[in-house]
This record gives structure tokens, C-alpha cells and sequence, in this order.
């Protein structure tokens, strides 16, 4: 039964399968199992399960994919819109606290 | 950190010509300081402590080399963050292991809030190795990562960087020792983020906590409103109405933050609004039975919405606790949920304040 899964169809994760080298640090640092090594090649298995952390981007060695990493954490949207500032998980430089990273 | 301390090993070469080996070793071996893989009573506490929310920040690690038993330069480099909960909850899982921990400065966060916002990083990392001189201390090139430091760390460009190879660990520092066992392999169990009741309890303190201020505030301006009527102001009215509002608003409020989250995969629809709006629906029947008898029909349709809107809300901002919404999908249901939030409570109050004349 998988019930941990948010919304459908909403994230950003693009993988460009012709870069791909197989090497498998996507599927190695995802939280979701969102991919599969095929063969030669990385494939998004589940893609409704991605929550956009970035990790599979930013350890993929030859750019193969592109996610707009961000918290989806709704307080710190809503204190962003309030102060103009870019939405951050954690404390604030002035020392409050975000109510997210628990 | 007074807790941290405590628990520091003393180091042997003290003032008593107490060891052998210990003595040839370099420099930098000889300050590194040893931790215990128990944990006395006042970390726990602390981290009691740290759960509840109190003194949120209080709780780091002077980053740097820590020894686990009798690490030599072939043993084992395990990566963490320098909060008190993120290294103790390592350091635990490593009875009858000889490791070294290599502590980054995240300011005090764990290890995924920190990759997330940049302080577990490949800069801090490469920084940390070199300024440890972790080169020295091992003669390997290799280091043991948590899995949920990669969206922070870049493997390759640390390799580039350091030379030094980052093999990412299973989420869970419980599973270190069979991920070690098993040659440095995680099984795809041990790479899942799962986000069951126990995960979902442990972040309940803080959610309840967290808002508490807001709570005050707004459960004293009901108060006072509650007194309102229609030949002016009565004190016995601010206390009768008063009390009864204060108590569905925290009803609501426990709702959003407790039934919510606790209650998260059984309620109904993907979005936390819709979940939170369910727990309120829950919680609203039950105050409709217990609370609201002999209420008039526009205050009860007054709590209604505020108890539902309240309640979604406060669920909606569990989102950033969780452990699988996507930013695109926060975006998405705040788009819809926020305006209806809005305009519930809205409504809510209006039909309140008019009940106080009817």
C-alpha cells in the first residue's frame, strides 16, 4: 500500500536519456526510488513520487537531469511572500524559526 | 553542548604515562577527541529538549574529527552534520565499530534541512576535509555520506575537488552497520524516506509548540469580542462564550497540528489542506455533540468553517515537516486551499460576531 504520495503530475524532474550514462548515483542518493537502472540507462519509475529535493541533479556527473529543487514546505512559501524573500527551510538570519525541518 | 561534552572520552595521554601506542601516533591523531557509542541521560534529555522545541538551536557539535572506538588510518570516515540530534543519532549505531566522524558545520541542522539549504555541502566538505587534514589521519580516500546529504553534496565534483571518493550511506543511521556488513551496499529499503506514525509523532511536538503564540493571541481577541452583545458589553458573556471559544479553537488547533499529521495517511485526498479539512470535519462533529448543543445555529455554522478552515491550514503547514511534497506540489495546493482557507475564516468570524447579537 503506498499511501506517501502527494500530488499527481505537478514536478519538474526532466531526464535526458541520450546524456545518461547508467552510472547509477540517481537511484543511489534518490529518497523515493524514482528511478531504475535499465541496462546502459537511468529511467523515472515513479515520477509522481519525486519531491524535488535535487539530490539525483546535483550527483548526476553528466547533467542528464533537471529538477527546480525547493522545500515544499507551505510556511515557508507563505513567510516568503510576506517578506520578499526566497522561500528557505531552517532558520532565518535573524535566528526564528522556519516551522519546517523537524 | 554542555550534554556533548560529557561525554567526550578523556583523552589517555593526560597527565599519567598511562598509554603505549597512543603516544607514537602524529599530531593530529592525538587531538582528535573519542566519543562513546551510549548515550548518557542528560543527551537524552537533551534531546527531549530538542524535540519540544526548546531553545531550538541550542543543540550543535564543534564540527571537526571525532574517534569511535580505535579507528586507524584504513578505518571507516562517516559524514554527518554538527546537530546534537544528527551525531548522537550516529554515533549510536556504531557500538563495536572503529570509525571516524567527520562533523561539517550546517549551524546546527540536520543533515537533510541543511543539503537542502546549502550547509551540508560540497564547499563545506572539501573545506572541512582540509582544514581537519583528514589526509593525515587516513591513508584511504574514501567517505561515507548520509544518502540525505546528497541533494546538498556533489559526489563527483568533491572526488575532483579532495580526491576523495563519496559512497552515500542508507538513510537511517540504524541500518549503517548492515550497509558496512554488506560491502558499503544500501538494499533499495534502506534508500526509502518512509514517513510512518513514529516519523510522523516525532515532529508533532515541535508543530504543536510552534504555533502557540499565534494560538494565545487569537484565543484572547475571541475572548474579549466574546463579551459583545447587543445592550453593550457583559463580562458573564466574555466568560460563557469566552471559555466555549477558547476551547473550540483549540480544538481546531489540535486538529490541524496533532489529528492531521498523526492521522495523515487515513484521511481523505493527496493535498494536506483536504487532510487537515478532514480532521477538522472530525473534530467539528465532535464538538457539535459535546460543545455546541443549545448553541444557535449561526454560531454553530460560524465554527464550522473556522474550526475547518483553522485546522486545514495548520495542516497545509505540515507539508514542510513531511518527508515527500514537492515544492511544485506546495505551490499548487496553496494556489486553491489558501483563498478558501481565507474566505472560510473570514466567514466564520463575521457569522461569530453576529451570533454575539442575535
Amino acid at each position: 500500500m503506498r499511501k506517501d504520495i502527494y500530488l499527481r503530475d505537478v514536478v519538474t524532474l526532466k531526464l535526458d536519456v541520450d546524456r545518461c550514462t547508467g552510472c547509477g548515483r540517481c537511484a543511489e542518493v534518490c529518497p523515493h526510488a524514482v528511478f531504475e537502472i535499465n541496462g546502459r540507462k537511468a529511467l523515472i519509475i515513479d515520477r509522481d513520487a519525486c519531491m524535488e529535493c535535487g539530490a539525483c541533479a546535483r550527483n548526476c556527473p553528466v547533467q542528464a537531469i533537471d529538477v527546480r529543487p525547493g522545500v515544499g514546505c507551505a510556511h515557508a512559501l507563505i513567510t516568503s511572500s510576506l517578506k520578499g524573500t526566497e522561500p528557505c527551510c531552517g532558520p532565518s538570519e535573524d535566528g526564528t524559526q522556519v516551522n519546517c525541518c523537524s | 553542548m554542555e550534554a556533548m561534552k560529557d561525554n567526550v572520552q578523556k583523552e589517555c595521554c593526560g597527565p599519567a604515562p598511562c598509554c603505549g601506542p597512543a603516544v607514537q601516533e602524529t599530531e593530529t591523531k592525538k587531538d582528535i577527541p573519542g566519543v562513546s557509542t551510549r548515550l548518557s541521560r542528560s543527551d537524552k534529555w537533551a534531546h527531549i529538549k530538542a524535540r519540544l522545541g526548546i531553545k531550538r538551536m541550542g543543540y550543535t557539535i564543534e564540527p571537526g574529527i571525532y574517534a569511535v572506538g580505535n579507528p586507524d588510518n584504513d578505518s571507516i570516515v562517516l559524514v554527518t552534520a554538527n546537530y546534537k540530534l544528527s551525531f548522537d543519532g550516529l554515533r549510536k549505531e556504531l557500538s563495536g565499530l572503529d570509525a571516524w566522524i567527520l562533523v561539517l558545520d550546517t549551524r546546527g541542522i540536520n543533515v537533510w534541512c541543511a543539503a537542502g539549504k546549502g550547509t551540508f555541502s560540497t564547499d563545506e566538505l572539501v573545506k572541512r576535509i582540509e582544514v581537519t587534514g583528514l589526509k593525515d589521519v587516513v591513508s584511504h580516500r574514501k567517505l561515507i555520506l548520509p544518502q540525505l546529504g546528497a541533494p546538498g553534496v556533489s559526489a563527483h565534483d568533491v572526488k575532483k575537488r579532495s580526491g576523495f571518493f563519496v559512497v552515500y550511506g542508507p538513510v537511517l543511521a540504524a541500518d549503517i552497520p548492515a550497509f558496512l556488513e554488506a560491502g558499503n551496499k544500501a538494499t533499495p529499503e534502506m534508500r526509502r524516506v518512509r514517513f510512518g506514525l513514529i516519523a510522523r509523532m516525532q515532529v508533532v511536538p515541535v508543530e504543536v509548540t510552534q504555533g502557540f503564540r499565534q494560538l494565545f493571541m487569537i484565543m484572547a481577541a475571541f475572548f474579549v469580542l466574546s463579551g459583545l452583545n447587543g445592550s453593550g458589553y457583559s463580562v458573564s458573556a466574555a466568560v460563557s462564550a469566552g471559555l466555549r471559544a477558547v476551547i473550540l479553537l483549540m480544538l481546531g488547533y489540535i486538529a490541524g497540528t496533532v489529528a492531521g499529521p498523526v492521522l495523515l495517511p487515513w484521511l481523505p485526498g493527496r493535498s494536506f489542506s483536504a487532510k487537515g479539512l478532514g480532521a477538522g470535519i472530525l473534530f467539528f462533529v465532535f464538538s457539535f455533540f459535546i460543545i455546541l448543543p443549545g448553541i444557535s445555529p449561526v454560531e454553530t455554522v460560524a465554527w464550522f468553517l473556522l474550526i475547518t478552515a483553522f485546522s486545514s491550514f495548520l495542516t497545509m503547514n505540515f507539508t514542510g515537516a513531511s518527508t515527500y511534497t514537492s515544492l511544485s506540489g506546495v505551490k499548487k495546493e496553496m494556489r486553491f486551499a489558501v483563498p478558501v482557507q481565507s474566505v472560510a475564516a473570514a466567514v466564520g468570524i463575521v457569522l461569530w460576531l453576529t451570533a454575539r447579537f442575535v
